[in-house]
């Protein structure tokens, strides 16, 4: 299987998951056969992880809130950041963990029904955690653009219909 | 007096552009799919948006120097060495209104009554009017699907007569999608020398190439004294509103198109100028990013039409370069005007019928494919289904 090929398959389901496997093989060249095998084989190693939509929350009914959250640790022997990581992105509510540079140390991001959902588990869960020194939660009321698609609504850029 | 009888001979003997009948009809009809459009469907890059916004804001609104702003030139004289090995002088670089009025230039800059100039068949529909409207007498090459549409040291020979002055040479193609290779052109090369020909090389589609990288005619040896290049950057930045080209050359050639230009045109958009050396810079310090990633995108599209086009039996030699796929619809009985006029009304998917881009093309269609995956899909089921119902 050529990584050519794997690369390839990569980039048009991050740019669109639902593509099928034959207008894949179209696409690349490949025979239908090599592009299932090759993405059962991203599949199993995990570096296709999992296939998921990306939602324009404004368009939904349901009462939704996230936020962003700064969080300084105190790292200490036998509780480093991978521990400390792992304790915060095992609650259902958070989305996204990442460990930063900067000011402070991990990026938490929450998903829950209300702000008030939201602050609870601030207050409760995450600041409250040995090793947590401090916590600074910003809310989202907007997203403009989400893993590289812009939710705003844009026109279509008007071509001739036949042009030389 | 009669208006009609006013207009020139000249201008009265060109036949008028056998896409506009389409256009007209097509962009009345709804839901109607194009494959007909000659122009990226990718917005202009950001940046490139955003610096010709910028060059507005800072009051860059009045005349560069006839022959464009310096910075683009050196932008532009980077470029064609960087990408082509062709090094040019600053005052062998003029900045224009698209390549297709360096074009115009090029034709008006070196046509005398009865000169002749060989242009491929089938080519972009304004070559052969371009000759005729400068006083020159265009002469058609015939190129061959069997050739892949390449231009042949016969196809050559067949055209050539002692009044032919020059030789347009566009290559990757439209409408063919055709290239040319090095060793194609090492073969007409020796040719163009021996009958003292100027080439003018239209190569606008040049960062259009799928599997082999672009030449230029220029860079053979002996070649780049008696080329003119053009290009532009419609479709490598997908600017083709900005209309912004250029041509290189000896300076001789661009001087008499300068003398032109600077009674006509003065000189192209002055933003539009400053967003062409944004383009060109961002991708030189992105080691052309933007590009190929476009690049990647018309091709995976280009093996999509490809391989459906072949598999519903309209036949296709596989097109190297541009952004178009020329099927030989001759296995379907129609001609070429017949079923892209069916194919449009019974359909509701418009494409373009070769015999627009050159006589005896009457059995091909051009297909662009910049157009979303999305329309390509089901333009192709539609096709399938056209097809199915003529057997």
């Amino acid at each position: 299987m050529s990584e050519k090929l794997e690369a390839e398959i990569l980039e048009i389901l991050e740019n669109d998951a639902k593509t099928a496997p034959e207008d894949i093989a179209a696409m690349t060249g490949a025979a239908e056969e090599e592009v299932r095998a090759a993405v059962d084989k991203l599949e199993n190693n995990k570096v296709i992880v999992k296939y998921i939509a990306i939602i324009n929350r404004e368009k939904t009914n349901a009462e939704e809130a996230e936020a962003l959250i700064e969080v300084k640790v105190v790292p200490t022997r036998g509780l480093g950041y991978d521990d400390l990581a792992e304790r915060i992105y095992k609650f259902s509510e958070v989305k996204s963990v990442y460990l930063m540079s900067g000011t402070y140390d991990l990026a938490v991001i929450v998903h829950a029904q209300s702000m008030k959902q939201i602050s609870q588990f601030v207050f409760e869960k995450l600041a409250v955690l040995d090793g947590v020194s401090s916590t600074v939660t910003h809310f989202i009321m907007r997203k403009y653009k989400e893993q590289g698609v812009i939710f705003t609504e844009k026109k279509e850029a008007e071509r001739l219909v036949v042009s030389p | 007096m009669n208006p009609q009888d006013l207009v020139s001979k000249r201008v009265r003997d060109v036949p008028p552009s056998g896409i506009r009948k389409f256009f007209d009809i097509a962009s009345e009809m709804k839901d109607c799919i194009s494959l007909g459009v000659g122009e990226p469907d990718f917005d202009t890059p950001w940046n490139i948006r955003e610096a010709a916004i910028y060059a507005l804001e800072s009051g860059r609104t009045h005349y560069t120097s006839n022959h464009g702003s310096t910075d683009l030139r050196r932008e532009i004289q980077k470029y064609l060495d960087l990408r082509f090995g062709l090094k040019y002088d600053l005052n062998q670089v003029v900045v224009t209104v698209g390549a297709s009025e360096a074009l115009d230039l090029a034709f008006r800059a070196v046509m005398d009554p009865g000169d002749e100039v060989l242009v491929p068949s089938p080519s972009y529909v304004s070559y052969m009017p371009g000759v005729s409207f400068a006083g020159g007498t265009p002469v058609p090459m015939k190129l061959k699907e069997s050739e892949a549409f390449r231009l042949t040291p016969q196809s050559v020979k067949n055209a050539v007569t002692p009044r032919t002055k020059a030789i347009v040479v566009p290559f990757p193609n439209n409408p063919t999608g055709a290239i040319m290779t090095r060793e194609d052109y090492e073969k007409i090369a020796p040719l163009i020398i021996e009958h003292d020909l100027l080439v003018i090389t239209d190569e606008v589609y040049c960062e259009l190439t799928y599997g082999h990288e672009h030449c230029s005619i220029a860079s053979l040896p002996g070649m780049q004294r008696r080329t003119i290049v053009i290009n532009g950057f419609s479709k490598a930045f997908a600017m083709t509103g900005f209309r912004l080209g250029y041509a290189a050359g000896p300076k001789e050639l661009i001087d008499a198109m300068v003398k032109i230009h600077q009674y006509s045109m003065l000189c192209a958009s002055v933003f539009s100028q400053d967003a062409g050396v944004e383009a060109l810079r961002y991708e030189y310090s992105h080691g052309f990013a933007q590009v190929k990633k476009m690049v990647a995108e018309y091709d995976r599209r280009r093996k999509l039409m490809y391989s459906s086009l072949n598999d519903m039996g309209l036949t296709c030699f596989e097109p190297l370069g541009a952004f178009y796929i020329f099927p030989n619809i001759s296995r379907t009985g129609l001609d070429a005007e017949t079923f892209c006029k069916r194919l449009l009304f019974e359909k509701k998917v418009a494409v373009v019928p070769g015999s627009a881009f050159g006589d005896g093309m009457e059995n091909y269609i051009r297909c662009s494919y910049a157009s979303s995956l999305e329309n390509l899909k089901e333009a192709l089921k539609r096709i399938k289904s056209f097809i199915e119902e003529l057997k």
